[in-house]
């Protein structure tokens, strides 16, 4: 790839943050160069810079934030010089990009055909005709299935990774040389990101443009990258071709961020209570809208006669796709949303059928840890009540609550002197521990985790499902663990059931589903995972 | 205290609370200042401002001093205007966060009835209001209150229904809270901003229709308000303006007070809107 040419070289380029950012710059001394014909991935956790790198070289910078520093050329031109007119015209025709959601960044009053013609009459002048044949061709290459009919539809009417597609299009159309993709499969499921993946992998391959991939995925990076650079706080750690980086890192940071990809395999089985805490059996959950006297209205089966057992002192994952129905599945064992029919047995008592007052008052057995580690915490409260709040309902005077709530800090791994604080002075995985000791405050014998560590970035995932293990350990939890990602899942679960549009079309321990998977989706899902080769290879040198 | 600073870093919001300041410290030095009734005779009636050192803002059309009755009026004002706004964000955020916290049926009721007191005008409701039950001030107030309350009740239901969805929300429910726990443990605090900001607006707007009803002479008499001024000022408008000019000024001075104090509150309780 040598006599490739260059397309893109940042040289030196810094980029000032506002006084009382949490750093004084959003890049330092970034040089970094793409040629055409290549996929150069950029790798970082959650505020090292790397979107900040994309916007930059895109000139989209927030008002308050400066290029003072560098250049940064794209075929011979210095972009930093550029004028606005002519960053018009590069951006789109010259430069594309792609968002991480594609539902934002596509207008929802536009069809999506209107939207990738609109890149032709701002660029070009073409007549109608050849614009509408342009557009069905691009909608051909990016494999949108009906690309008459997608042309048509709204940007709703899709799926996300239709949506995907269709974005990807946009940005192609116009056959750009440079190619910015911001963790465009961030927001999709498995099965959807391995196809985008493979689709952008050859889109690239047949039109030689350039791509500048930003993730935080390592697996991502071993599917798709032919070059790497590793970020962190804004200075480029590590980079080189992709065998290289992943197989001798020389950066520590790299060597971390490698190491925290989880492995594929499930740790050895541990031996599982013969009781059962929880079961669950025949449990249906039908939504029901619109539609006046019955006509038009909308049924949708979200979860459909799901039955499973929760062994005492276990962990059992629930592993699907969104709209599989995991997390309504969840909601209905914590009765946050009332099961149409079915059973859910807690130590002998039927959670599906107790009444709202009962609810409340047995609630402490049972107790929920939320996805969003911003959203779960009421910002107006301290630290320390809102860990102390659920004793404080359930009648413990509140000076003991919130001196047990101390020592719960320790537990989950806090500061106990940080309790003072409000929610927005901790991290996200610091949140994510307060929501653990406000479940963990209350004593309960089965923990539902919903997604946990899903918006948490991978170094801090690895901590959290750590501290998950012990917890389990100490105190004799059992957990409900829901996921959409197989390789945490793997980590931390005994048992494993998967879940398909409502249903559960496998489940067993950890070990035979992963090792040995039945049912096709299963296997499907297994085949999905981004990386997979690398890890399977990684992990079997680990085992030798 | 972040809040405290970010009002004090804005002049115009600094400068509203200086005014309304200024029209407090009126309301309060009233009786040191004019210890007698401002609404007894206390020279030749109308004599211009500035003419004799005794009546600095001259005299009205009976002989009462204007700078007394602007002093005192400042009370009335600000006790309408505080105590109907009140009445009207209690009654506007007991409606909103039933209806939006539980929906369905409560909210169509509650919003049915909502919407039928903002078809009417506000105004005619007053006129109705005091027309049935008589206008001493404790009824005008009432009623002042009593017709403003739609918009804040629509504006904490907007707040709730977004609220109740949130993940700290549903946390709470899972720890076992009631649900009057959580309408004020958990929802109300992070609801409130946007209210109280909207309550100066609700404040400016109150002190404007008393001052209205008084125009028609349909306020209390009895007491000494800007709005019984401006309305006394009415039959000698065309010679005599300072009449209703001076207590005008009053009113336009405090209204602009309390809009620029909201202003300040709204750009310091949501600092990231005000960059837009």
């Amino acid at each position: 790839m040598s006599d490739a040419e260059t397309i893109l070289s940042l040289e030196h380029l810094s980029v000032s943050l506002p006084k009382g950012a949490d750093r004084p710059q959003a890049l330092s001394d970034v040089s970094l160069s793409i040629a055409s014909n290549e996929i150069l991935c950029v790798v970082g956790e959650s505020g090292s810079g790397k979107s900040m790198m994309a916007n930059a070289i895109m000139r989209l910078l927030p008002n308050e934030v400066g290029i003072d520093n560098g250049r940064m050329l794209f075929e011979g031109r210095d972009l930093c010089a550029a004028s606005v007119a002519e960053m018009r015209q590069i951006r789109g025709a010259g430069i594309a990009m792609i968002f991480q959601e594609p539902m934002t960044a596509l207008n929802p009053l536009r069809t999506i055909g209107d939207q990738i013609a609109e890149m032709f009459t701002i660029h070009t002048d073409l007549s109608k005709a050849e614009i509408g044949a342009k557009v069905l061709a691009l909608l051909e290459d990016v494999r949108i299935p009906d690309p008459k009919r997608a042309a048509k539809a709204y940007p709703h009417e899709l799926s996300g990774g239709q949506r995907q597609r269709a974005m990807i299009a946009m940005a192609l159309a116009l056959d750009p040389k440079l190619l910015i993709a911001d963790e465009p499969t961030t927001a999709l499921d498995v099965t959807t990101q391995a196809q985008i993946l493979k689709l952008i992998r050859d889109l690239q391959q047949r039109k030689k443009t350039a791509v500048l991939f930003i993730t935080h995925d390592f697996g991502v990076v071993a599917e798709i990258a032919d070059r790497v650079v590793v970020m962190q706080h804004g200075l480029i750690v590590e980079q080189g071709a992709v065998a290289q980086v992943l197989n001798d890192p020389q950066h520590a940071y790299t060597r971390q961020l490698i190491a925290a990809v989880p492995p594929l395999k499930a740790p050895a089985p541990r031996l599982l209570s013969g009781k059962n805490i929880l079961t669950i059996s025949g449990v249906s959950k039908t939504y029901r809208t619109g539609g006046f006297l019955g006509r038009g209205a909308r049924v949708t089966h979200a979860v459909r006669e799901v039955s499973l057992n929760l062994p005492r002192g276990s962990t059992l994952g629930i592993v699907g796709e969104s709209g599989s129905g995991k997390s309504t599945l969840a909601r209905c064992i914590v009765r946050l949303i009332d099961p149409d029919s079915g059973s859910i047995l807690l130590e002998g008592k039927d959670w599906a059928k107790l009444s709202r007052e009962n609810v409340r008052r047995e609630t402490r057995h049972i107790q929920m840890v939320f996805q969003d580690p911003f959203a779960s915490l009421n910002p107006r409260r301290k630290a320390a009540e809102l860990v102390a709040q659920g004793p404080i309902v359930h009648g413990t005077p509140r000076a003991t609550a919130l001196a047990e709530a101390k020592e719960l800090f320790a537990l989950v791994g806090l500061d106990p002197s940080s309790a003072d604080r409000f929610p927005h002075e901790f991290s996200g995985g610091q949140r994510q521990r307060i929501g653990l000791a406000r479940a963990l405050a209350l004593k309960p014998d089965v923990l539902i985790a919903d997604e946990p560590v899903s918006a948490l970035d991978v170094s801090v995932q690895a901590q959290v499902l750590k501290l998950l293990a012990e917890l389990r350990q100490r105190l004799g939890l059992s957990i409900v663990f829901i996921t959409h990602d197989l390789r945490v899942a793997a980590q931390i679960c005994d048992l494993v059931a998967v879940m398909k549009d409502g249903a559960v079309v496998e489940q067993g321990l950890a070990g035979e589903v992963f090792g040995n998977p039945q049912h096709p989706y299963t296997q499907a899902l297994l085949a999905s995972i981004p990386g997979g080769d690398f890890t399977r290879k990684r992990d079997a040198a680990g085992l030798v | 205290m972040d809040a405290i600073k970010r009002y004090f870093r804005s002049p115009a919001a600094v400068a509203g609370l200086l005014l309304l300041l200024v029209v407090i410290a009126m309301a309060v030095s009233a009786g040191f200042l004019y210890p007698r009734d401002p609404l007894a005779l206390a020279g030749r009636p109308l004599i211009w401002p500035f003419s004799n050192p005794r009546f600095l803002l001259g005299t009205d059309n009976s002989g009462r001093d204007i700078a007394a009755q602007i002093f005192y009026g400042a009370r009335i004002s600000l006790l309408i205007g505080g105590v109907a706004t009140a009445i009207a964000i209690l009654i506007g955020i007991l409606v909103g966060a039933f209806a939006g916290f539980y929906g369905g049926w409560v909210d169509n009721v509650l919003m049915r009835i909502t919407e039928a007191f903002q078809t009417l005008p506000n105004f005619v409701l007053l006129l109705v209001l005091v027309a049935v039950f008589g206008s001493t001030l404790t009824t005008v107030t009432i009623a002042v209150g009593v017709v403003s309350w739609p918009a804040p009740a629509r504006l904490t239901r907007a707040e709730f229904l977004s609220l109740r969805s949130r993940e700290f929300v549903q946390a709470g429910r899972t720890l076992g809270m009631r649900d009057i726990q959580l309408i004020l443990g958990e929802i109300l605090p992070n609801a409130l901003p946007p209210v109280i900001v909207y309550a100066s607006v609700v404040m400016a707007v109150a002190i404007l229709l008393e001052s209205a009803l008084a125009f028609l002479r349909l306020s209390d008499p009895n007491v000494s308000s800007w709005g019984n001024l401006i309305g006394l000022g009415r039959d000698v408008l065309r010679v005599q303006w300072y009449v209703s000019a001076i207590p005008g000024i009053a009113i336009l001075v405090t209204v602009l007070a309390v809009s620029l104090v909201g202003q300040g509150l709204n750009d310091a309780l949501n600092p990231r809107l005000k960059s837009r």
